[in-house]
């Protein structure tokens, strides 16, 4: 009886090398026929071990090994492992660099989403879609490149501040951009939203239940597409306590709802964008730090792909004893496991991407 | 630049990069930087690759992997190292899972220097991939006539 059973059964290995996603991830599907009956994920292909770094790099130094936890999501990195240095110190940042803080992190999170929409229209086979969405997020590294001097890895933050200050003149460049972005962006999501070719490869598929997505602890839009209303910027860290904004909500759960909170989100940055730029106040964009820390902080922030945790313990020297990064993709992993549970195989790459995974984070 | 004019094939492949590499990679490929015009397409088979194009530094799990890729293209064939990190390890070279550059594990063939290597960069050092492939192609062919 046992025997026949796993006759029935064919496992299919996807990655480390695979067309749809560029980073190496590796899982076995295992099928009956064309569903998906259950999924081993492997990792480690990409594992670096980059926190034992912080043993052997200046507290000060470490700021860029951070930021290269991942590319894609830079700025949030470097900025949180900032932030709990400057929680351990005790060190209160300038306003102004609070608000060039959040800029940036809301630039990189439209760029982070844009990227993502191009990757899901690639995987759903909408080529055209793909490199309209990647040309519209050249826009926001224009952005960035012309105030940070980095397209993706920014290196602007530092403990006490930031490096660099965006001018006023450049500020109102940035609303222009922002504005005239506004257009295309809406026409690119548009398709994404009402297209019924798109809907017909998003709609209903990798649904995963309100009660599915809290008790397997997902982040992020996943969590907020099964109509979670939970978003860490809500904590009102930095300067997020003085910006009016609501938390964007699916209740459908599949993969056309992670796909609209994520494209709500985008506007919702601009958004965010604009108000912070109306609010910014002018003084210092940075605070001398002397000294090194000594004790423990746990800091949380909201990234792309959703909360991320940072640990940092220190002992007093100018080495940290312990960095730890619990990042979105990783919290994410499990409900991925469930929605992709029962799935047409060829569905499988639509559902990976909807989480919008990204591995050198959580492998770091 | 003949033979080869008219389309090389690449194959990315991720090391262990930081996805920096990565998503400028892909951004070669997307209307602004248009690697496309110099027929090139990013294929996911590494049989029809003649361009292996690697980000981020080699570890213990993927070195195998890497070797296997590389033997699977059919030659002649190129290596493009994209980023410090594939060059040398670069920030990460002193972690204990890096075993250092993509050169401990297979030959590479041009260093794109770089942390994150830019769009321009990496399309210089393809194209300078082109002319070292049509030299190998050169070789290969004057050999299977001696």
């Amino acid at each position: 009886m046992e025997k026949a059973e796993e006759k029935r059964h064919t496992i299919v290995p996807f990655g480390p090398q695979h067309p749809v996603l560029p980073e190496p991830l590796h899982f076995d599907f295992v099928l009956e026929d064309e569903k998906v009956v259950d999924v081993i994920p492997s990792i480690g292909y990409i594992h670096r071990g980059l926190e034992i770094l912080v043993q052997k790099r200046e507290f000060t130094e470490y700021v860029y090994v951070a930021e290269r936890i991942c590319g894609i999501c830079s700025f949030i990195h470097g900025m949180g492992y900032c932030e709990a240095i400057e929680e351990i110190m005790k060190i209160s940042v300038p306003e102004r660099a609070k608000y060039l803080r959040l800029i940036w992190s809301e630039l990189s999170r439209v760029h982070s989403h844009l990227l993502w929409l191009g990757l899901a229209a690639d995987a759903f086979g909408f080529e055209n879609l793909f490199m309209q969405a990647w040309r519209a997020r050249e826009l926001v590294l224009d952005i960035i490149e012309e105030t940070t001097g980095g397209r993706v890895i920014f290196g602007a933050c530092k403990i006490g501040g930031v490096r660099k200050d965006i001018t006023d003149e450049s500020l109102k460049t940035m609303v222009t951009v922002i504005d005239g972005m506004y257009k295309d962006v809406r026409t690119i999501c548009d398709v994404f939203l009402n297209d019924s070719s798109v809907k017909e490869r998003l709609c209903g598929i990798g649904i995963l239940s309100r009660e599915d997505a809290y008790s397997l602890g997902a982040v992020g839009p996943m969590l907020r597409a099964s109509g979670v209303s939970y978003d860490t910027r809500k904590l009102g860290y930095g300067a997020f306590g003085d910006i009016d904004f609501d938390i964007v909500t699916e209740t459908a759960g599949d993969c056309y709802a992670r796909c609209a909170v994520r494209v709500h989100e985008i506007f919702q940055s601009f958004h965010i964008i604009k108000q912070a730029i109306s609010k910014i106040p002018g003084g210092p964009i940075s605070v001398k730090v002397t000294g090194a820390p000594n004790g423990e902080a746990m800091v949380r922030y909201e990234q792309p792909r959703g909360e991320v945790i940072y640990y940092v313990k220190a002992n007093g020297t100018k080495f940290l004893t312990r960095f730890r990064a619990r990042t979105p993709t990783f919290a994410n992993i499990p409900a991925m496991i469930q929605a992709l549970k029962g799935c047409d195989f060829a569905d499988v790459a639509n559902i990976v991407l909807t989480i919008d995974p990204c591995i050198s984070c959580t492998e770091r | 630049m003949s033979y080869f004019k008219k389309s090389p094939w690449l194959l990315h492949y991720d090391g262990s990069s930081c996805n920096g590499c990565d998503i400028e990679v892909l951004a070669c490929l997307t209307p602004l930087y248009d690697i496309e015009r110099f027929g090139i397409i990013n294929t996911g088979n590494p049989k029809h690759a003649d361009i292996l194009l690697i980000t981020g530094g080699v570890n213990e799990q993927n070195a195998d992997i890497i070797k296997n890729l590389y033997d699977q293209m059919p030659d002649p064939k190129v290596v493009v190292a994209v980023g410090i990190c594939a060059t040398s390890g670069g920030v990460f070279a002193e972690c204990y899972n890096i075993l250092g550059g993509i050169d401990k594990v297979i030959p590479v063939d041009v260093y794109v220097m770089g942390c994150a290597a830019r769009p321009e960069a990496i399309i210089d050092g393809v194209v300078k991939a082109l002319s070292i492939l049509e030299e190998k192609y050169t070789t290969m062919k004057q050999e299977k006539v001696a």
